[in-house]
């Protein structure tokens, strides 16, 4: 188990900022085209956080030209550049799956300005 | 070149690889392997082979007496007459081709470093016992039909033959049994990782057996250079 362990800490990575479910976070990612890397830029509402450790995943959830469009990363993935917290959602639930079913306004999370304790 | 080592399954993570692509990798410690004999085709064993000793035993330590090895005396004593000092849990015998037989000695310690980075292996082991399973578990069978009349009968594999001919179920036949625990190997993995100082190495994939169950690797058979 140990050994297990130190073979995930070496792909670790802690340059994040803390966000969960609720926020709308703005995630760069590397994406290789042919020779060339570029960066493109996906935005949308965090709908959760799974597994821990190196298996960590979370779900971005953003309509794009009127369909949803959700995409899974995982955390300590080296194909992101860096997450970018757009603003803090006022959540009451880890899992936002609720979002799917709704739409326009009442598909709005409220944000809110700080979080407690941060 | 063939080479094998012996090795205990200690579990499986995942890792990023060069390209950033998410690997997942089991990880199996093979410190601590040794070589018991050499067996050459031009002495008296008539084949070239090599016998790995593999897995830390305990010693037995009591005020007063002799510290005894846990483990019992002709176990101890193919180790004794290789000169080698700690004796090992497991011993198990590889075939090598007669012209890589100077490459090793016997006593010589083997650890991770004897394969490197994308060497192509096939690991055996024994797979997880199952007991005694259906077909649908063992042979991948669909069972029977949930509705439409069907009643005690859902798990059940239909028929097994014809009729006055051949008047017998055919040898063969796909039945319930025991599934598991038996060798298994699979072909083609790739190492993903040597680790020197921990003395492990990193398979891509899975590998038959439980966590801590003993495994053989060796360098793939079908992507042996001629």
């Amino acid at each position: 188990m140990q050994l297990l362990d130190k073979i995930a800490n070496d792909h670790l990575r802690d340059d994040h900022p803390e966000f969960r479910a609720g926020d709308t976070i703005r995630v760069h990612l590397l994406i290789r085209e042919g020779e060339k890397e570029r960066v493109q830029v996906f935005e949308g509402v965090v709908l959760g956080r799974s597994g821990s450790g190196i298996h960590e995943t979370f779900t971005v959830r953003k309509i794009s030209h009127g369909i949803g469009v959700e995409r899974i990363f995982p955390v300590h993935s080296p194909r992101i550049a860096k997450i970018e917290l757009a603003s803090i959602g006022r959540v009451r639930r880890a899992k936002l799956y609720y979002l799917r079913k709704l739409s326009g306004k009442r598909a709005r999370i409220r944000s809110k300005r700080h979080r407690k304790g941060v | 070149m063939i080479k094998g080592l012996l090795g205990k399954k200690v579990g499986m993570t995942q890792v990023f690889d060069e390209a950033g692509n998410r690997v997942p990798v089991t990880v199996v410690d093979v410190s601590s392997n040794v070589v018991v004999q050499k067996k050459s085709s031009h002495g008296k064993d008539g084949y070239s082979a090599i016998k790995l000793g593999f897995g830390k035993v305990k010693k037995l330590e009591k005020e007063g007496k002799e510290p005894k090895w846990r483990l019992n005396k002709p176990r101890v004593g193919v180790f004794t007459e290789a000169g080698i000092e700690e004796p090992r849990r497991h011993v198990r015998e590889i075939r090598v081709p007669e012209s890589i037989l100077d490459d090793f000695e016997v006593g010589q310690e083997l650890g991770p470093e004897l394969f490197s980075l994308g060497d192509w292996i096939d690991v055996t082991g024994t797979s997880k016992g199952s007991g005694f399973t259906g077909v649908m578990k063992r042979h991948n069978f669909a069972g029977a039909k949930a509705t439409h009349g069907t009643h005690e009968f859902f798990r059940h594999g239909g028929s097994i033959g014809m009729s006055a001919t051949p008047a017998h179920v055919l040898k063969g036949m796909k039945m319930p049994g025991q599934h598991g625990n038996r060798q298994v190997t699979i072909q083609n993995l790739q190492v993903m990782g040597v680790m020197e100082e921990d003395g492990a190495l990193l398979i891509k994939g899975g590998i038959p057996g439980p966590n801590g169950g003993i495994v053989l690797i060796r360098t793939a058979t079908k992507k042996v250079a001629v």
